[in-house]
C-alpha cells in the first residue's frame, strides 16, 4: 500500500470518530439541558403549581395565569393565521405557480420567514398596540403572532399540496369537475396530513416565542384570567423569562419547572407532528 | 357550467390572492414602520454619531448613541455561535449522508431537531443557570453574564439548521458523480470532501448564511444570558448587549410613546433588519441559481 492511499485511510478513520464525537456531543448537549432542568424543576411540579396565581413567594407561585394567557393566545392567533396561510399557500401551489406576482409573493414569504421574531414585535408595537388602539391586549399578541407563523403555514401548505400527483387533478378535470372543486375534493383531501403537521409545527414555534409578546406588552404578572380578547395577559414563556431573571433560587425553580411544563407541550407537538408526516409520507409514495 | 357558478369561483380566487398579499403587506409594513420611527430618530442624531460614537446611552442622562457598541455585541455571539455550528453541522451532514447507517440517520435526525425546536427562553435558563457557572469553574475571570456562554449555547442551537440543510444539498448531488469518484478508487473521506462537498457547495453556503441570519436574530438567549453593558469590545469573557437585548430591555421599561428612547428601539430594530434582509436575499439568490445545477 502506498503512502497516499494509508494517509486517506488515517484521514477516513479520524473524521469518522471526530464526527460521531461531533454527533455525540449535539446529543449529550440536549440530554444534559433536559436533566439540568429536571433537576432543578422537578420538586416545584405540584398540582397547587398548575392552579395557583403568580405571587412574589416563589413557593405559592403558580402558572395558572400563565397558562390560560396561552391558551387564549393561541387560539386566537391561529383564527387568524390558518385561514389566511392555508388560502395564500393554495392559491400560490395551485393558481399562481407561473405569473410574476406569485414569484414576487414567494421571494416575500421566503424573506419573512428570515425576519427575526423580535422585528415582528417592533411591527406589532406600532401598528397593532399603538395604530389600531389594541393597547397590551390579548389581540395585540395575537395578531403579531399570527404574522410571525404564517410564513411557517404558507410554506408547508405549498409543500403539501405539491406532493399531490398531477394525475389526480386531471381524473377530476376529466370527470368534469371545476378546478375550484378538484382543490377542495381532491387536492386538499389528498394533502390533508401535510398540512395538519405544518399546523402543529406552527403551534409549537407560537407556543415558545417570547421576545415579540414582550414588546408587544405582555405582562409578567398578571393575577387574573383574561376574560376577553381585549384583556391584558402573560404567557407562559414571559413568566418563565420574569422567574429566570429574578435573583432568589425559589424562583429559578420555578422557572425550571415551568420549562418543564413547556417542553412537555413542545416534544408532544414536535412527536404528534413526526408520526404524521411518517405516516402520510407512506401513503403518499405507496 | 352555469354563470354563478363561474363568478363564485372567481370570487374565492379572488380572496385566495388578496390572503397572498398580506405576506406582502407585512413586508411592507416592517420596512414602513421601522423607517418612519428612524427617520424621526435621525431629525435629532446625525448618522456620523449613529455609526462611529462608540457609546450607546440613550437610557443615562448623558445620551450617546453609538450603534457600533450593540453591534459588537450581537456580531460577538453571532460569531462564537458560528464558529462552533458550521464545523459541527457540516460534519454532521456529511457523516449522515456518506457514512451512516439508514437506521442511524432515521434515529438520530429527528433527534437533532429537536435542539432546533426548544424555545430559547429555556435556552437562555439553560446559558445562564448551567453553562455559565460550568465554565466559570475553568476560566476565572468569566463574568456572570458574558458572551460566550450564549454565543456557545446558540451555536448548539443552529446546528439542526446547518446540518439539515446541507444534508439535503449533499442528497441532491447526483449519484452518478458519487459512483464515478468510488469507481476511481477513492474512499469515502475523498468522495465526500473532493467530490460531494464541492458539488453541494451553493446549498452548504446557504444553510450557512441561514443560520448566520438566525443566530443574529435571537433575543431570548442573549437578552437572560449576555447582559445589558453595550459596549465596544470582543472579548467574549465580558458582558455585553446585543441589538435584540436593547430592545427587550426598553420593551420591558416605562418608555414614553414618541421620545427619543422610544425611537432608539426603531433605528436599532432597522439595523438588525438590513443585516439579515441582506443575508436572506443572498440565501435566496445563491439558491435559485443554483437549483437547476443537476437537474
Amino acid at each position: 500500500m502506498n503512502k497516499e492511499l494509508i494517509s486517506a485511510n488515517v484521514k477516513d478513520k479520524v473524521f469518522k470518530v471526530f464526527a460521531i464525537t461531533c454527533t455525540g456531543m449535539a446529543l449529550l448537549t440536549l440530554l444534559i439541558l433536559i436533566i439540568d432542568i429536571l433537576i432543578k424543576g422537578l420538586s416545584r411540579i405540584n398540582w397547587s403549581f398548575f392552579v395557583n396565581l403568580p405571587s412574589r413567594h416563589p413557593e405559592q407561585s403558580g402558572i395558572y395565569t400563565a397558562l390560560a394567557g396561552m391558551v387564549s393566545l393561541l387560539f386566537i392567533t391561529l383564527i387568524i393565521a390558518l385561514p389566511i396561510g392555508i388560502l395564500s399557500g393554495i392559491y400560490l401551489q395551485e393558481y399562481g405557480n407561473r405569473n410574476r406576482l406569485a414569484k414576487f409573493i414567494e421571494i416575500n414569504i421566503s424573506n419573512l420567514a428570515g425576519v427575526p421574531s423580535v422585528i415582528y414585535g417592533i411591527l406589532g408595537l406600532e401598528l397593532f398596540v399603538r395604530m389600531a388602539g389594541f393597547g397590551n391586549s390579548i389581540l395585540s399578541g395575537a395578531l403579531t403572532l399570527a404574522l410571525l407563523i404564517m410564513p411557517v403555514i404558507i410554506v408547508s401548505t405549498r409543500e403539501a399540496i405539491k406532493a399531490v400527483p398531477d394525475t389526480m387533478r386531471e381524473a377530476a378535470f376529466g370527470l368534469g369537475a371545476t378546478k375550484l372543486q378538484t382543490i377542495w375534493r381532491v387536492v386538499l383531501p389528498a394533502s390533508f396530513g401535510g398540512i395538519l403537521t405544518g399546523v402543529i409545527l406552527s403551534i409549537s414555534r407560537a407556543i415558545g416565542e417570547t421576545a415579540p409578546l414582550i414588546v408587544v406588552g405582555a405582562l409578567a404578572y398578571v393575577p387574573f384570567i383574561p376574560e376577553g380578547p381585549m384583556d391584558q395577559y402573560t404567557s407562559l414563556p414571559i413568566q418563565i423569562f420574569n422567574w429566570t431573571s429574578r435573583p432568589q433560587q425559589g424562583f429559578i425553580d420555578n422557572a425550571a419547572a415551568g420549562i418543564i411544563v413547556l417542553l412537555v407541550f413542545t416534544f408532544l407537538l414536535n412527536g404528534i407532528a413526526v408520526v404524521l408526516r411518517n405516516r402520510w409520507y407512506r401513503k403518499t409514495t405507496a | 357550467m352555469s354563470g354563478i357558478k363561474i363568478k363564485s369561483e372567481k370570487v374565492i380566487e379572488l380572496v385566495m390572492l388578496l390572503c397572498s398579499l398580506v405576506s406582502v403587506i407585512t413586508t411592507l409594513g416592517i420596512i414602513l414602520v421601522l423607517s418612519i420611527d428612524t427617520f424621526k430618530f435621525f431629525q435629532e442624531v446625525s448618522l456620523f454619531d449613529f455609526l462611529t460614537d462608540t457609546q450607546w446611552t440613550p437610557l443615562f442622562e448623558d445620551k450617546h448613541f453609538g450603534i457600533l457598541s450593540l453591534l459588537s455585541g450581537t456580531l460577538l455571539t453571532t460569531t462564537i455561535a458560528v464558529i462552533i455550528a458550521v464545523p459541527v453541522g457540516i460534519t454532521i451532514a456529511v457523516y449522515l449522508n456518506e457514512y451512516a447507517s439508514k437506521k442511524f440517520t432515521y434515529v438520530v435526525k429527528p433527534l437533532l431537531e429537536i435542539l432546533a425546536a426548544i424555545p430559547t427562553v429555556i435556552y437562555g435558563f439553560f446559558a445562564l443557570q448551567f453553562v455559565t457557572p460550568l465554565l466559570q469553574k475553568f476560566i476565572p475571570g468569566l463574568s456572570g453574564f458574558n458572551a460566550l456562554s450564549p454565543g456557545i449555547v446558540m451555536g448548539v442551537m443552529i446546528i439542526p439548521y446547518i446540518t439539515s440543510l446541507s444534508e439535503d444539498a449533499l442528497r441532491a448531488v447526483p449519484k452518478s458523480l458519487r459512483e464515478a469518484s468510488y469507481g476511481l478508487g477513492a474512499n469515502r473521506f475523498q468522495t465526500a470532501f473532493s467530490v460531494l462537498v464541492p458539488a453541494a457547495n451553493s446549498g452548504i453556503i446557504v444553510s450557512v448564511i441561514l443560520a448566520i441570519s438566525r443566530a443574529l436574530g435571537e433575543t431570548m438567549i442573549v437578552a437572560i444570558a449576555a447582559g445589558q453593558e453595550p459596549k465596544l469590545t470582543f472579548n467574549p469573557l465580558e458582558s455585553v448587549e446585543t441589538i435584540t437585548t436593547y430592545i427587550v430591555q426598553v420593551s420591558m421599561g416605562d418608555v414614553p410613546q414618541d421620545s427619543m428612547e422610544y425611537r432608539t428601539i426603531f433605528a436599532a430594530g432597522i439595523t438588525l433588519f438590513m443585516f439579515t434582509f441582506l443575508l436572506n436575499n443572498i440565501s435566496f439568490w445563491i439558491r435559485k441559481k443554483y437549483e437547476q445545477r443537476y437537474e
